[in-house]
């Protein structure tokens, strides 16, 4: 088939054709920047935190009346009472082992600071986020040492939660280890925590260990973390506990009745309920985001919808209008097979224009969103595959009408001139 | 005559009921689109104290040492230390200031059978309730004394004094905050501004604090901090800093009644600064700002970047619809060119063409904006459902509600320019010779 007539009969139809093709171009824009939208946060709700999440929940309480850790005798009033609950909670039958920790992955609640190679640095070259924790942290957590040692349980400090950060040693994440030691060799390193003049020996590195916050604020360390062998005592406490295997829900159920019999002077957080699994923690944290995909997604779709009507409406109309060139054509020798074809290649060249200009916006509109938001440059595979899906929309679109045509009887040309 | 015009819109457009349906889901879709998401940016972008908000401003001051400053371009910290929100509170440079925090506190009443639980908490100077003008159910806020005399009294929300007392007047009674006795001055009524403007380090939208206390008395008993807590230099760290400590922690809010009041405000923060480096106690030229309620909400990004984006979006979304609209209205029209040149014939001039097929997509607006209308209460009511904080808030107000109707006409209508000009272009000779 030429595609000279084609062009020629196209002329003659500029404003639909410049509309479907707009319309093309305009829906390929923004679904393939909301495709990559839902990709980015799909990627994101579902990256490792670097714990094993299964039979690991969180318990969070605060003892009512309880003082305020100002001096040493209150800390250790609060120190027994943190031990007491975790012998509480080791004695479960359904515990494997269980850790006291200032927050975790995904439970929002964070401690950060600064973390230099110098001492006395007041200018940070690195942000950290710190994970205080007691005996078994490495172990209920279920992180991968990646090299160095585990701490020992006389390692195990205590301070009051409002003293400064002042431990010997403490294990950090490969990327903590790398941002600080690009030479890959942190182990047995000494680093200054907070400014301070306190040397810390890296004693281990874990594989990876995501940072409690999930907000944007700390995208640029979400992956620095430090373990210090530190229990931090206030009036309220937090315990990761790790479930036997595949006793979760028991164990859960268990914990806070035990707590409450053994010291009825407390409250619980998380609404009351005072335990959270940690798969409901992940859910929480990335509930917007899933949220986000899911709207982005029911979007694209009606979209397309609405986009291949628009070309079913328009191409229909202009079948009708030429209804009497077609069987003209068909009575001077054309197949059906040829009919159904002009439309397709018709509306491929249509959609063809429409998909370049509309890679041309898709690009624009996502260098506008990467200056507008934070967002990362689109790569050229979803461009394509918006390309691909746009062709075809027209294609199955196009499909209906273009049969209808096909089937214009030849007899037409001899009827009514 | 435009009875007429409206009474041939109507028989034409049920004369292609797929077309006409297919042009009103477009506008419809578009609409309820892009209208539930506008409604929830204008709930989140809303004035939280409206005819307030003008007179109220945050000022901030740079307490933090000389490390890592670039005069002119670092902005100063967003919240106070103990110390200087005590100096700026007893200056009393403002028409009215308070200086407050955030926390949570263990409600646990003698002889209740509620078992106890944990309420949010405002600790706070006397100036909060007159300032952000806070109506009273029962009983009134506490004066600046009651803040002087650490005295244990504390107001509470409407719901917290349904779930403790029932609902009855209960000024005079005991509530047992954090393991401590307070004595109930005042409930306060509907009182709710969105966002949480004067404290955004907690949730920024339906936070529902249910108990005020004095500032003075919140220390005493040692009610927890919760919110941020910025620490420098040996700052320690913790959730309730030391008073002496060099960490922020506290908001300082003040009223300011006129443009010279701010102006001359603005002067004292930095004599105040320049006098605190004097001292020794600040390291940094003075780095002050002074923003308002809107320019602190601005500031910081309140509302969340996807709820931008999503309005975005589905104004993209309206205008493929739009466009959608156009190629189907001139197919419409067109179709229709042996019927306008028979008008066109009989003597009907192009404006009038022009007029009777503007009135049919303006119809064609009518019913798509009706059923995006529903559709957009529909999109709210699944916003509402969903978990997230400003969930509760998303609600058409009857601004919206016209705002929603007039761009569906107003689109629709744009929309039918171009085919309706297309149209009446028609030669009526040639019409009326092809058939």
């Amino acid at each position: 088939m030429t595609i000279h007539p084609l062009l020629a009969a196209l002329r003659r139809h500029k404003a639909g054709v410049v509309l479907i093709a707009l319309q093309i171009a305009l829906t390929l824009a923004i679904v393939c920047n909301a495709i990559f939208i839902i990709g980015s946060r799909i990627e994101r709700i579902h990256r490792p935190t670097g714990l094993d999440e299964s039979n690991l929940f969180m318990v969070a309480q605060s003892w009512v009346g309880a003082p305020t850790g100002d001096d040493q005798a209150t800390t250790d009033k609060l120190d027994s009472l943190l031990q007491a609950d975790l012998a509480t909670l080791r004695n479960l039958p359904d515990v494997q082992s269980a850790t006291p920790i200032s927050s975790l992955p995904l439970a929002n609640s964070t401690w950060s600071g600064g973390v230099s190679t110098k001492p006395d640095e007041k200018n940070e070259p690195a942000q950290v986020i710190y994970y205080f924790g007691g005996k078994d942290l490495l172990k209920t957590l279920g992180v991968k040492l990646a090299a160095g040692r585990d701490f020992t349980d006389a390692e195990i400090g205590n301070r009051a939660f409002r003293a400064p950060n002042k431990t010997a040693i403490t294990i950090v994440s490969q990327a903590m280890a790398d941002k600080l030691f690009p030479n890959h060799d942190a182990l047995g390193k000494t680093i200054y925590f907070d400014g301070s003049s306190t040397p810390t020996t890296i004693i281990g590195i874990v594989e990876r260990l995501q940072a409690s916050s999930v907000d944007s604020w700390a995208n640029d360390f979400a992956w620095n973390t430090a373990l210090v062998p530190t229990r931090l005592d206030g009036n309220f406490s937090r315990y990761a506990v790790r479930a036997k295997p595949g006793r979760l829900r028991s164990a859960m159920d268990a914990a806070v009745p035990a707590l409450y019999k053994a010291n009825p002077m407390r409250v619980f957080y998380m609404d009351g309920k005072g335990v959270r699994a940690f798969d409901e923690m992940r859910a929480s944290a990335y509930r917007a985001d899933r949220g986000m995909a899911i709207l982005m997604g029911v979007i694209c779709l009606i979209l397309l919808a609405v986009t291949g009507a628009g070309i079913v409406g328009l191409t229909s109309f202009w079948v009708g209008q030429r209804h009497k060139q077609i069987g003209v054509r068909r009575a001077l020798g054309a197949r059906k097979r040829d009919i159904l074809r002009y439309f397709q290649t018709e509306n491929l060249l249509i959609a063809g224009g429409g998909a370049l200009a509309g890679i041309v916006l898709a690009i624009g509109l996502n260098l506008w969103l990467m200056k507008r938001f934070e967002m990362d440059r689109i790569p050229v595979a979803y461009v394509l595959f918006g390309v691909a899906v746009v062709l075809a929309l027209g294609q199955l679109a196009v499909f209906a009408p273009a049969r209808r045509a096909a089937n214009v009887p030849p007899v037409v040309a001899t009827r009514s001139v | 005559m435009y009875g007429y015009y409206l009474d041939l819109a109507w028989r034409s457009l049920r004369r292609t009921p797929i077309l006409t349906g297919l042009m009103v889901l477009a506008i419809a879709l578009g609409i309820g689109a892009s209208m539930t998401t506008l409604t929830v940016l204008h709930v989140l972008s809303g004035d939280p104290l409206p005819g307030r908000s003008d007179t109220l401003y945050y000022p901030q001051i740079d307490p933090r040492d000389s490390q890592g400053f670039v005069p002119g371009k670092t902005e100063p910290m967003e919240q106070v230390t103990w110390i200087d929100g005590m100096n700026l509170l007893q200056a009393k440079r403002a028409d009215r200031q308070a200086l407050m925090t955030g926390g949570s506190v263990a409600i646990q009443q003698d002889n209740s059978t509620l078992d106890p639980f944990f309420e949010d908490a405002r600790y706070t100077t006397a100036d909060f309730f007159p300032m952000f003008g806070v109506p009273f159910r029962f009983g009134h806020g506490w004066d600046a004394a009651a803040d002087e005399a650490h005295a244990r009294v504390a107001v509470i929300s409407s719901p917290l004094n349904d779930k403790v007392f029932g609902g009855a007047d209960s000024t005079g009674q005991t509530v047992r905050l954090a393991g401590a006795a307070f004595r109930v001055v005042g409930v306060i009524g509907d009182w709710n501004p969105n966002p949480h403007f004067y404290d955004l380090n907690r949730k920024n939208y339906a936070e529902d604090e249910g108990v005020y206390v004095p500032l003075s008395a919140s220390q005493d008993v040692g009610m927890d901090h919760e919110g941020s807590t910025d620490c420098w230099g040996n700052g320690g760290g913790g959730r309730t800093p030391d008073h002496n400590a060099p960490c922020v922690w506290l908001q300082f809010w003040t009223q300011l009644d006129s443009p010279a009041k701010a102006a001359a405000y603005r002067q004292f923060l930095v004599h105040y600064s320049e006098q605190q480096k004097a001292l020794g106690r600040f390291q940094r030229s003075p780095n002050v700002r002074l923003r308002n309620v809107m320019q602190w909400l601005d500031y910081n990004h309140v509302v969340p970047d996807d709820v931008r984006l999503q309005t975005g979006l589905a104004f993209g979304f309206l205008l493929v619809c739009l466009v959608n609209t156009v190629g189907l209205m001139l197919a419409k029209f067109m179709r229709r060119s042996a019927e306008l040149g028979v008008r066109r014939a009989l003597g009907a001039s192009r404006r009038a063409l022009f007029a009777q097929l503007l009135m049919e997509s303006g119809v064609v607006g009518l019913i798509g904006g009706v059923g995006g209308l529903l559709l957009a209460l529909a999109g709210l009511w699944l916003v509402r459902m969903q978990p997230a904080s400003y969930a509760s808030l998303a609600h058409l107000d009857p601004a919206m509600l016209l705002t929603t109707l007039l761009l569906a006409l107003g689109a629709s209508v744009l929309a039918g320019l171009l085919p309706a000009w297309r149209a009446c272009q028609v030669t009526p000779a040639l019409q009326l010779k092809s058939n």
